[in-house]
């Protein structure tokens, strides 16, 4: 599913989006000394029944780009359209109902239920702010949803604390799609899970993907989960897409050297692929935030650099790839099962 | 405190320490933690050998008994309410465990190789260390404890042991506190501090789990490098089936406080032998191959409050039949080193 082939309308789209938080110092003269560009300038759309995989590592500004789309943080600056309505321009109450069209999956199933509330509470508290559901109803369509995310339906009276992790993520995604939204921002869902209980909960959003058709925006840091529940993924480093394209542009014909070096950093679960001979080696750290290098963000740590990289910041565009990437020098020749990496252009 | 200075491992023990012997040696060790609820059995029956510069992964989910295995063999179980009930632990032939006739469990009764002759890094960079102090004092006072050395001497140590795990600009940052390090700079702090007394075994606990894998891939190749040079032992302990593959030369699968399998490397992942290996190989997802549906295991990790009976992996099993839940199937030779725990292996066991 690449964006070319689409001619539909996107259900989202974020349009040189910026959050940009202050530093200040001082309690009683606060003074503003400079800012975190925790998300600059990134755009994108999300089509109707499409999986967008936002990833990058941590402080990238995915969490950041998600919460600022739910106005839970309000943008520096951009736009960002919900079925052609500007989020940044609603109301109060035409966010309200926003909240009932995007709901969120959180990463830790333990802190995002309230212990003190039933399972079947948890999951009906959503139509007592939206409505959609009638009193009476509730407890027979709390059953049912909890059905469709594989538990007991006989444990609506029972408390978070009895479930295991596995369980309470599936009760979390119930309580997403209570109120039958369209799109689902699904923040690191499975990362705080077991090994052998992350495959379930990937099919489960599948399934659910393919009975009420709904977006996901997936934002993760795990490239290997990512695969195999995204169509296509935006690749953030320090707060800016550097590459975009679907599965296989990503994974099989990586172009930035960024996504390039994070792809051979995930190890393999076989040894024969121990010397695969494409490692890539990153030296450093991140740098910070408040004081991006200019030009390519990435430029620092960059084997390919060159002067033109401190320069313009380059663009996030097709230069002969098949898909978008913002780097002077990208390279096709790399993918993530072990083929060579291009050398320097 | 009447902390034992131990500067070479031959010291141990004194006589009794065995040049030939393996550096660690755990045989059927047992671990309970009485709690009011009821006994929870945290590891039953672990069994392995760690040779000179091999490292040895102990791969399993949460709960499943692989890090106080760990807390055990270094004597940092919580006593009470954690207690080994049976087993020994041997370091280079030096029992570590012995038996308390009182309480009828096993006592950790070398303290000294705690840090010195083993020495562990932990998860958690930023819980583990103290937040208080700076990382050069942290670091200097293995020297200070340890050796005996003076401040002067243990803060050039530290220094040298910071600029051996690569922490650019050592001398300056000596004085910075854990707080103003980034997750991968605290790692290589803790592997400073364990490093510092030149163990001959390094126990790593989960110690990439918190990081991005960019810096994850960073501090396993410094941890094999460091292994290169010392020939020290190393045990992993990891969730992480893909990590396994990456640095280990031999893993034992955990479930339940049990070893489901043991083997090498190679042999694991081409010849699994057991269906919880089995089912973890096809439920794992991989950055270099596109599927279009995961296997999962079904069901969910046992209570261990309530462990299965029998083969605590019976109930999520796809191969179990009534024989399953009435016998414990005890550790069967497949070939040579490679050991499985089910009553059906040849039947599970594929190559892959």
């Amino acid at each position: 599913m690449s964006s070319e082939q689409r001619t539909d309308e996107p259900i989202l789209r974020v349009v040189n989006l910026k959050k940009y938080f202050p530093v200040t110092r001082g309690i009683i003269f606060k003074k503003t000394i400079g800012t975190v560009q925790a998300v600059d300038d990134v755009s994108f759309d999300l089509y109707p029944g499409e999986s967008l995989g936002l990833v990058g590592e941590s402080g990238c500004g995915k969490t950041t780009t998600a919460r600022t789309i739910l106005r839970l943080d309000e943008p520096t600056s951009g736009e960002a359209y919900f079925q052609g309505r500007d989020i940044f321009k609603m109301s109060r109450s035409e966010l309200r109902d926003l909240r009932s069209e995007i709901t969120v999956i959180f990463q830790d199933p333990y802190a995002s239920l309230n212990p003190r509330m039933t399972v079947g509470d948890i999951i009906a508290e959503p139509w007592s702010i939206h409505g959609g559901v009638p009193r009476k109803d509730r407890k027979n369509k709390t059953q049912e949803l909890l059905e469709v995310v594989g538990l007991n339906p006989n444990n609506v009276s029972r408390y978070p604390h009895q479930f295991s992790g596995g369980q309470r993520q599936r009760i979390g995604i119930a309580r997403a799609i209570a109120v039958d939204p369209k799109i689902i921002i699904c923040d690191e869902p499975v990362s705080a899970l077991d090994v052998s209980v992350q495959a379930q909960v990937v099919n489960l959003l599948e399934d659910i993907q393919k009975e009420f058709g709904v977006s996901y925006l997936f934002i993760a840091h795990d490239l290997a989960i990512v695969r195999h529940i995204v169509d296509r993924l935006e690749v953030m480093y320090l707060g800016k897409i550097v590459e975009e394209g679907d599965e296989f542009q990503v994974y099989d014909h990586t172009a930035h050297p960024y996504t390039q070096a994070l792809l051979s950093a995930v190890p393999i679960p076989d040894p024969r692929a121990k010397n695969r001979g494409n490692r890539i080696m990153l030296e450093g750290d991140v740098p910070s935030p408040t004081n991006p290098p200019s030009g390519c963000r990435f430029r620092t740590r960059c084997w390919k650099a060159q002067d033109v990289c401190a320069g313009e910041i380059p663009v996030l565009e097709d230069r002969g790839q098949g898909h978008p990437v913002a780097c002077y020098f990208p390279g096709v020749e790399f993918s993530a099962s072990g083929a060579p990496p291009t050398t320097t252009a | 405190m009447g902390f034992l200075r131990v500067k070479k491992s031959e010291d141990l023990g004194g006589s009794s320490a065995d040049p030939t012997a393996p550096l660690l040696e755990v045989d059927n060790l047992h671990v309970e933690f009485r709690i009011e609820d009821g006994t929870v059995r945290a590891v039953n029956g672990l069994s392995y050998t760690l040779g000179r510069g091999e490292t040895l992964a102990i791969l399993g989910e949460s709960g499943s008994g692989k890090s106080v295995s760990a807390q055990a063999v270094m004597g940092i179980l919580d006593t009470p309410p954690g207690f080994v009930t049976q087993g020994s632990v041997k370091f280079r032939g030096v029992d570590l465990l012995a038996l308390n006739k009182k309480s009828k469990t096993y006592d950790h009764v070398v303290p000294e190789v705690r840090g010195t002759r083993i020495a562990m890094v932990f998860q958690d960079a930023l819980t583990a260390l103290n937040p208080v102090y700076t990382v050069g004092w942290q670091i200097g006072e293995m020297f200070r404890v340890h050796q005996g050395a003076s401040r002067k001497e243990a803060k050039e140590k530290a220094i040298e042991m910071m600029e051996r795990v690569k922490i650019p600009s050592a001398r300056e940052r000596i004085n910075s506190y854990p707080h103003e390090f980034s997750g991968g700079m605290r790692q290589r702090v803790m592997i400073a501090m364990a490093l510092s007394m030149d163990p001959d075994v390094i126990i790593a606990d989960e110690p990439t789990t918190a990081l991005d894998v960019t810096v994850q891939s960073q501090i396993m190749e410094l941890l094999a490098e460091l292994q290169r040079e010392t020939g020290m032992g190393m045990i992993l302990i990891t969730h992480d089936l893909a990590v396994v593959a990456d640095v280990a030369d031999r893993v034992v699968v955990m479930y339940a406080g049990r070893e489901m399998e043991t083997a090498e490397i190679d042999d694991i992942f081409h010849l699994p032998s057991h269906p919880y290996t089995l089912g973890l190989m096809e439920s794992i997802a991989r950055p270099d191959v596109h599927v279009d549906r995961l296997t999962p295991i079904p069901g969910t990790p046992p209570d261990l409050l309530a462990i299965p009976s029998g083969c605590p992996f019976h109930p999520r099993c796809t191969y179990a039949t009534e024989r399953c839940p009435k016998e414990v199937p005890e550790l069967e030779s497949v070939n040579g080193s490679h050991s499985s725990a089910c009553f059906y292996w040849k039947e599970v066991q594929v190559e892959l």
